[in-house]
């Protein structure tokens, strides 16, 4: 992959407009259409293609595995501590009401950081299993 | 339909893992007719984009093209016990959607107090415009939970299946030549 010239510059271009999209994907999925599944997919593309044309080996040691590997257990934490937080402020489990003092805050709240939550998980398994698939 | 004929018709791997992009994407166009832009996203993201890529890097690990016998042409062989499950399963389906209210009845379950109450009552209760993601992160939060949990899980499984060998580079040289042979018989 030393001569793809034409496609190693625009790579470069896309790549932060990517990586921007997912973010503005993620947080404005209260807003518009969108939310941690396609963010997450989304920002995995961006280190996909990076991947596919510097190679495999450059883009581990941008993201490493090991990390890719807590992200993903940390964002199923994530989401379900918002529950579990949820239960010991006195609702139920997942019931956002409770996490502000006025419920509608509390729910904005609650969705914004499980959609984060999802995003961590989809983005860090896509990339994995990408990475072990295209194993040199 | 006509590019599902296509793609179990090609021989070609390659081939076929392109009309299966192009068919969600075709599938997302649908989607967005219909005005259900969060599921067009997502089948054109996930769909087109990532399933696409996930099939071209198994066919980078294994080969381009299917493997058939030299004597034996597609369809004159049917096992019949797989024949026999499919149709099964297939039956139990197709009864299974004769329940299913037909597509824009008035009276289905879904349209009677349902839909009303998301409509009418999410932008108090939730506040947040789209009403999709209220409905998927509030009202149904524990099923997201069961969706992202399945990912998880899909991940480590594939970790377990695929990851042998990651850490140490002398074990991955000696271990891969057996892995690959296990892939070309699990994948094509």
């Amino acid at each position: 992959m030393e001569h793809h010239l034409v496609l190693r510059v625009i790579a470069k271009l896309l790549i932060p407009l990517i990586l921007i999209f997912a973010l503005y994907v993620q947080f404005h999925g209260d807003y518009g259409p969108g939310g941690g599944f396609q963010a997450g997919v989304i920002f995995a593309s961006a280190f996909i293609l990076y991947s596919l044309i510097f190679g495999v080996e450059n883009a581990r040691s941008v993201i490493s595995f090991n990390l890719l590997r807590v992200i993903s257990a940390l964002g199923l934490l994530l989401y379900i501590a918002v529950g579990v937080v949820a239960l010991t402020s006195g609702g139920n489990f997942l019931d956002y009401n409770v996490l502000l003092s006025d419920p509608v805050h509390g729910q904005h709240l609650g969705i914004l950081v499980i959609e984060f939550g999802v995003g961590m998980i989809v983005a860090a398994v896509m990339m994995m299993i990408f990475f072990v698939f295209a194993r040199p | 339909m006509i590019l599902a004929i296509a793609i179990i018709r090609l021989g070609s791997l390659f081939a076929a893992v392109m009309l299966t992009g192009i068919y969600s994407l075709v599938a997302a166009c649908l989607y967005i007719s219909m005005d259900a832009v969060d599921v067009a996203f997502t089948e054109a993201t996930v769909g087109g984009g990532i399933a696409t890529l996930l099939f071209l890097s198994t066919i980078a690990l294994t080969t381009r093209q299917e493997k058939t016998g030299s004597q034996e042409k597609p369809g004159s062989k049917i096992s019949l016990p797989a024949f026999f499950v499919v149709m099964l399963t297939g039956g139990v389906l197709m009864f299974g959607v004769s329940d299913i209210p037909e597509f824009g009845d008035s009276s289905a379950p879904a349209h009677q107090y349902l839909s009303d109450r998301y409509i009418n009552k999410s932008p108090q209760e939730i506040g947040i415009p789209n009403m999709v993601t209220s409905i998927l992160a509030s009202y149904r939060g524990y099923d997201t939970m069961g969706e992202v949990t399945v990912i998880f899980t899909a991940g480590i499984a594939v970790l377990m299946l695929l990851g042998r060998g990651l850490k140490s580079n002398v074990r991955r040289s000696r271990v891969k030549p057996h892995i690959k042979g296990q892939h070309g018989k699990g994948n094509t």
